[in-house]
């Protein structure tokens, strides 16, 4: 698990790798951190995550302005509430 | 590159359909009797398709609620039993049901909770390590082989299975609700079985899930769409019963990719148990124990002369049976045991009827995450190989103590009747919430020591 900034107010959590639940789990944990309006990249390759990182955006109002997958990795980009 | 990358997967996806062809034909060729338990693989490459499309995990139904408060999986397997549930008050009914309940007691909230433990840990549930297998997933790999090696020991070990088995399991009373409701002729299938045992309950849960976990965010958009509507000099937003059920169905219709396959799933597995007892009807058996009997191969049989032939959707036992298989290659006796050498047998793999369904349940899912570019072959960190390997081996010794997984001991059986599902259910939530618990503690742990290079504050 690896979490950088990209730049200002951009930052990216690379959880590929794991299984359920680390990556939702990553992904909700680091977006409590971050400041309304920035922007968490989600690089991770669990294809089941991927319907509850969606669900979970939902549920918090959190957008996710961006979704690519590519040869089993998906890259979420996702801007919080 | 990327289109050569995107054939060579259609290619492998469609060569793993032409490869279960080619075998079906072969098994036909050899006899026709093996119809029968190709129906069960073929039956797995359903489950297997589902579920993996659907990402349909019951370990995340109850994780997903208490550690990022999502209802999509819980509100998937309620909606695959209520559908489930209806079928099989109808094949019921008319004598089509392969359906026979286990014994009702504590063992069963004792081994979901064992169970309930493992599967958060382990990332998947029974059936979800099976189809994340299929994706390529190193950690549901090791977590398969620890629930094959962890049953297979477990009941053989110091014959202590043996008195659980003897002296609580099996004197335990077997009952399906119907059983109470006689009176109402073939309708006690639906009313008993169906509506009281399963419908009502999952309305119930699904109500308690929009009220505690999916309400506040939904209610929020509710009150804002219709705060945006007032007039300009204001008044109050007042929510009505209307609101709460709309509410209500906003939940179940959140993911209708889940939801979907939970109907799905629950017409596959009616499907499923009516296939099974036509085909017994077809070749005069209650058991392929018989059939193997009858062709010779009495060795790979129990002492009753069956083998392990549930006639619908299971998962574990046969994991256990393939453990055994391969302890006996190492000269263990694996058949001075109840479950193995009185109950189920130890077949040969490729004679074993559960267990082609669970091969098949891996190769649909292959199948499918390599048409979706999903596939990935992940070997495990050892972090998760552990949590993997503990995970499997809690599951293992919670599906045999349970007599079943979440399949087994919790779908199968509320869906026909059988109360006892509710118990091996509760405790796969009381074990559930323990394991998020510690995954809680774990994460948060990882991240205070992960090298931030943001300003990023960690409580």
């Amino acid at each position: 698990m690896k979490v950088k900034k990209l730049e200002d107010g951009v930052y990216q959590l690379d959880v590929k790798g794991y299984v359920c639940p680390h990556p939702q789990l990553y992904t909700m944990k680091t977006l409590q951190k971050l400041k309304s309006g920035d922007v968490l990249e989600v690089l991770f390759d669990n294809p089941s995550s991927e319907e509850s990182i969606t669900a979970l955006c939902d549920k918090e109002g959190h957008e996710i302005i961006e979704k690519r997958s590519d040869g089993g990795t998906f890259v979420y980009r996702i801007k919080k509430a | 590159m990327a289109d050569d990358a995107d054939k060579k997967r259609k290619f492998w996806a469609f060569s793993l359909v032409g490869i279960m062809l080619i075998i079906s034909l072969w098994y036909y060729r050899v006899n026709p009797i093996y119809m029968y338990i190709i129906a069960y693989a073929w039956f797995g490459f359903a489950y297997g398709i589902l579920l993996q499309w659907g990402r349909f995990c019951f370990a995340s139904a109850w994780r997903d609620l208490f550690a990022i408060g999502v209802t999509r999986m819980f509100v998937g397997i309620m909606v695959a039993m209520g559908v489930f549930s209806i079928i099989m008050a109808v094949l019921a009914a008319n004598q089509l049901s392969t359906f026979h309940p286990g014994p009702l007691g504590l063992h069963e909230l004792i081994g979901g909770l064992i169970f309930g433990l493992g599967m958060v840990l382990a990332g998947g549930c029974a059936s979800g390590t099976l189809y994340k297998t299929g994706e390529g997933n190193g950690t549901s790999m090791l977590a398969l082989l620890a629930i094959s090696f962890s049953q297979a020991i477990f009941v053989d070990a110091q014959g202590w299975f043996d008195k659980l088995l003897r002296g609580y399991i099996f004197p335990q009373p077997k009952i399906t609700i119907d059983q109470y409701f006689s009176f109402m002729g073939s309708a006690k299938y639906f009313w008993a079985n169906s509506v009281i045992n399963t419908i009502i309950p999952t309305l119930i849960f699904l109500s308690l899930a929009y009220w505690f976990v999916a309400r506040k965010s939904i209610v929020k958009r509710i009150i804002e769409k219709k705060a945006a509507a007032l007039p300009a000099d204001g008044g109050d937003v007042k929510l009505g019963l209307k609101d709460e059920l709309y509410g209500f169905w906003q939940m179940i219709t959140a993911s209708k990719r889940t939801t979907l396959a939970g109907i799905l799933i629950g017409l596959i597995a009616g499907i499923h148990v009516m296939t099974m007892q036509s085909l017994r009807d077809k070749f005069g058996i209650e058991n392929f124990g018989q059939a193997l009997v009858k062709l010779g191969f009495v060795e790979e049989v129990s002492r009753r002369g069956t083998v392990f032939d549930p006639g619908y959707w299971y998962i574990t036992t046969q994991e256990a049976q393939i453990g055994a298989w391969v302890l006996e290659k190492f000269g263990w006796n694996m058949k001075d045991n109840i479950f193995f050498g009185v109950m189920n047998g130890i077949p040969e793999p490729w004679h074993n009827p559960a267990l082609l369904m669970s091969i098949g349940i891996i190769l649909g899912a292959a199948a499918i995450a390599l048409l979706n570019k999903e596939f990935k072959f992940k070997a495990p960190t050892k972090e998760l190989a552990v949590w993997g390997i503990l995970g499997g081996i809690l599951m293992g010794l919670g599906a045999r103590i349970a007599l079943g997984c979440n399949i087994g001991a919790f779908y199968i059986r509320v869906a026909g009747g059988d109360p006892g599902g509710w118990l091996f259910f509760l405790g796969m939530g009381g074990g559930a919430l323990a394991s998020v618990k510690f995954l809680n503690w774990w994460t948060e742990r990882q991240l205070k020591s992960e090298d931030f290079d943001i300003d990023i504050e960690i409580e």
